[in-house]
């Protein structure tokens, strides 16, 4: 069964360990739908949050190789619930005349932001599940869009235990 | 005290325990060559070019268990080197590649011989490292031996620019290291191997398989000793050929496209397969839906990628083969009569097994008039030391070896197994000799793949590395015109090598000795004279032109359904 799965490493803050894990994906026809990086509150590691997709072999070898790479010191693999996800878009649409109302109230159903406006567009910032995303995009794309910038989900486990290495 | 970096990283390989580097000079390495002059300890060896040097390194790690060094200078010495490279690390050969780098502030600006060469290789390396500063040095070379030798062994490259060779530091060598994100799993899981002996006790038509992975961890000893108590036949890979004897009866020789029929057989009718340190490489499974329909699977490795990659597994252990060979040893000792009630249970197993051995053993038809290859291999071990160190290259004379050449104890054999590299047998032999220059060392070749890396007989020749270099010359791309004939009706699309062409010249040019036989008759003094010399030799054998390997798993097909002859 293929499904979506949201895998968080935590790597050695060092140069080239993103082109490690992302070759290791290339180099074995493992399919990246989104990856986003950033460095922890421990300076010497970094974050990597991957969206990957596969049938439970694909992911059993993923995580396994994944282990197996020297600068990765820990693969968090969140199974379905157990971890929570949000993701940022900058959206640009057309909003003139009529479609400047109906704009703002998708955005304000949303809890996003508008932050950016001129006679013609608004730029809206949202943030949320990355299914809520595509909630927002489904309804603002009739109405024109122009521009999208997706971060990519970033996860985090729930409950109140932490992983800090 | 204070030294430059090149003097640091030379110091350090001595603390690791190297004494001998296959090594080519160039403007990024030239300190590090500088350096070189005054350190007594490590001998150097300069091939005739890096592919030769890098697998001269990989040949030696294969013969002694060490890990081989080479040294190359940066852009085209080290892009020479991708080929050893990627060898070594489809076979998991334990290698430190070091290569030469451009000044630190013109990385990255297109610099006169400047290359990626961590971004080339990250695919075929288990780790690398550039080197910032000449202070780091002793830790960086400390953790690339540990990388390269521990866990499931590989090459590690580190890539050294010229101006941290020239800078100065403090020598300091590193009590220990820690590499948090980096802790091979060696010991296997207690419980795991007692439910797995339990499986083993059960078992009434089990066969052990077995891969390189057991000789890489020393575990040939270990696992000889468990067959031979569980009376299991015992079947191996062409990486796993030594680690059990091949004249021991449980032998049931290699298995796969060109196994022999008994072991391909027992695969597929047993109820049990314990794998040791084996991958099941599509050349060994065949056809993945058919493969050993009605057996458990235990397998035993210490990279856990391996498990269940190809196969379903229904007991995984991982962990070092030879801490978990060991720990079976052991909780059978207290099993004594069930293992006796199992000998017997088996009676019928074996039964089939010897049929099997006996209706189509790995045979051939001899010939008087033409050299049959088969023949001059039967010829080599019968004529060559038990010890000898046996390399090949690739192609039809490979599995030639494979089949007729009995190899008896572990790192006797040097191929190339999961790349299938041309060009392999004459540097890896060469590697070999360097290591050991009292023990006999065979290199058999393909006509074709011995003008890859020929030019290293001018290295044996200087550095008095006796080499006996086999070659089968059928004239031919041997192992593609066979696959040309079986399977694309004869049409040989530039297969054929015909040339007046003369081997033995070739080798009295580089000033080693040239010998040559062409009739049948001529095969047991040629050997018998070249094996007699006491420098590098070329042996060159006219053999049947279209003899073919066999048996034969043709590509996709099942294991059992083998061409035996055609
Ligand atoms: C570097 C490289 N190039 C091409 C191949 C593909 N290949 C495999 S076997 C073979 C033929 C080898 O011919 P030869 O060396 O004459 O040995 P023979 O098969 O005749 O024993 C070739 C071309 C390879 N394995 N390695």
């Amino acid at each position: 069964m293929h499904h979506q799965h949201t895998i968080s490493v935590v790597v050695e803050n060092e140069f080239g360990v993103l082109a490690r894990v992302s070759g290791l994906f290339s180099g074995r026809g493992f399919n990246i739908e989104s990856l986003s990086v950033a460095p922890t509150s421990d300076e010497s590691l970094s974050r990597i949050t991957i969206v990957t997709s596969g049938d439970e072999a694909v992911l059993e070898q993923i995580t396994k190789q994944l282990n197996k790479l020297v600068d990765v010191i820990k693969v968090l693999d969140f199974s379905d619930g157990s971890a929570i996800e949000r993701e940022l878009a900058l959206i640009k649409v057309t909003a003139e005349d009529d479609s400047r109302a109906e704009v703002l109230r998708i955005v304000d159903i949303f809890r996003a932001k508008i932050i950016d406006v001129t006679p013609k567009s608004y730029t809206i910032e949202a943030t949320g599940s990355p299914a809520k995303i595509n909630a927002i995009l489904d309804l603002l794309r009739p109405l024109g869009l122009k521009e999208l910038v997706r971060t990519g989900a970033v996860a985090i486990g729930r409950g109140a235990k932490g992983w800090k290495g | 005290m204070k030294m430059n970096g090149a003097r640091i990283l030379l110091e350090s390989l001595k603390r690791e325990g190297v004494d001998l580097v296959f090594g080519y000079p160039g403007g990024t390495v030239i300190n590090l060559y500088d350096e070189l002059m005054n350190v007594r300890e490590i001998r150097h060896i300069l091939p005739r070019h890096e592919q030769g040097g890098t697998h001269a390194a990989d040949g030696y790690a294969r013969a002694t268990g060490k890990v081989g060094v080479a040294i190359a200078t940066s852009g085209p010495g080290a892009t020479n080197t991708i080929t050893g490279i990627a060898t070594a690390y489809m076979d998991s050969i334990p290698m430190v590649i070091i290569t030469g780098q451009v000044p630190t502030p013109l990385i990255g600006n297109d610099a006169f011989q400047e290359v990626d060469i961590i971004g080339i290789t990250r695919p075929i390396t288990k780790h690398s490292f550039l080197i910032r500063h000449a202070k780091d040095i002793p830790t960086i070379v400390r953790k690339a031996f540990y990388i390269a030798r521990s866990g499931r062994p590989g090459p590690v490259l580190i890539d050294f620019p010229k101006d941290v060779q020239i800078s100065q530091a403090e020598f300091k060598w590193p009590e220990s290291i820690d590499i948090r994100g980096y802790k091979p799993n060696l010991e296997g899981h207690q419980k795991q191997v007692e439910k797995a002996v339990e499986m083993l006790l059960d078992a009434r038509r089990p066969v052990m398989y077995v891969g390189g992975g057991v000789i890489l961890a020393n575990a040939a000893e270990e696992l000889t000793e468990l067959a031979r108590t569980l009376q299991f036949p015992v079947t191996t890979t062409l990486m796993g050929l030594g680690a059990f004897p091949e004249n021991d009866p449980l032998a049931l020789k290699m298995l796969g496209m060109h196994g022999a029929y008994a072991a391909n057989m027992a695969m597929t009718h047993s109820d049990l397969i314990l794998a040791v340190g084996a991958r099941f490489d599509d050349r060994v499974t065949g056809k993945i839906a058919t493969f050993a329909p009605h057996a458990k699977i235990i397998h035993i490795d210490v990279d856990p990628t391996s498990i269940r990659k190809n196969v379903r597994v229904d007991l995984p252990i991982v962990g070092d083969t030879k801490d978990v060979l060991v720990k079976m040893i052991d909780c059978l000792k207290g099993q004594a009569d069930k293992v006796t009630a199992q000998h017997a249970a088996m009676e019928a197993w074996h039964e089939d097994i010897s049929g099997w051995k006996t209706k189509h053993p790995i045979s051939y038809k001899q010939s008087t008039s033409v050299i049959k290859p088969q023949y001059v291999i039967q010829k080599l071990r019968e004529l060559s030391e038990d010890d000898a160190i046996m390399a090949t290259d690739v192609g039809q004379h490979q599995m030639w070896v494979a089949q007729f050449f009995e190899f008896h104890q572990p790192r006797t054999l040097l191929t190339s197994g999961g790349l299938g590299t041309m060009g392999f047998g004459i540097p890896s032999a060469m590697g070999a000799q360097a290591a050991y220059p009292k023990r006999q060392v065979i290199c058999v070749c393909g006509d074709g793949g011995v003008q890859m890396n020929m030019q290293e007989l001018a290295t044996m020749v200087q550095h008095r590395l006796p080499v006996k270099i086999v070659i089968l010359n059928n004239n031919f791309l041997g192992m593609v015109r066979q696959w040309q004939e079986l399977f694309f009706d004869k049409r040989y699309s530039q297969t054929c090598l015909e040339l007046p062409m003369d081997f033995s010249k070739i080798a009295e040019a580089y000033g080693a000795k040239g010998l040559k036989a062409e009739k049948p008759s001529e095969v047991e003094q040629v050997i018998k004279e070249g094996f007699a010399h006491n420098g590098p030799v070329i042996m060159e054998f006219t053999i049947a032109r279209e003899e073919k390997v066999l048996p034969m798993v043709p590509a996709g097909a099942s294991l059992n359904e083998m061409v035996l002859n055609a």
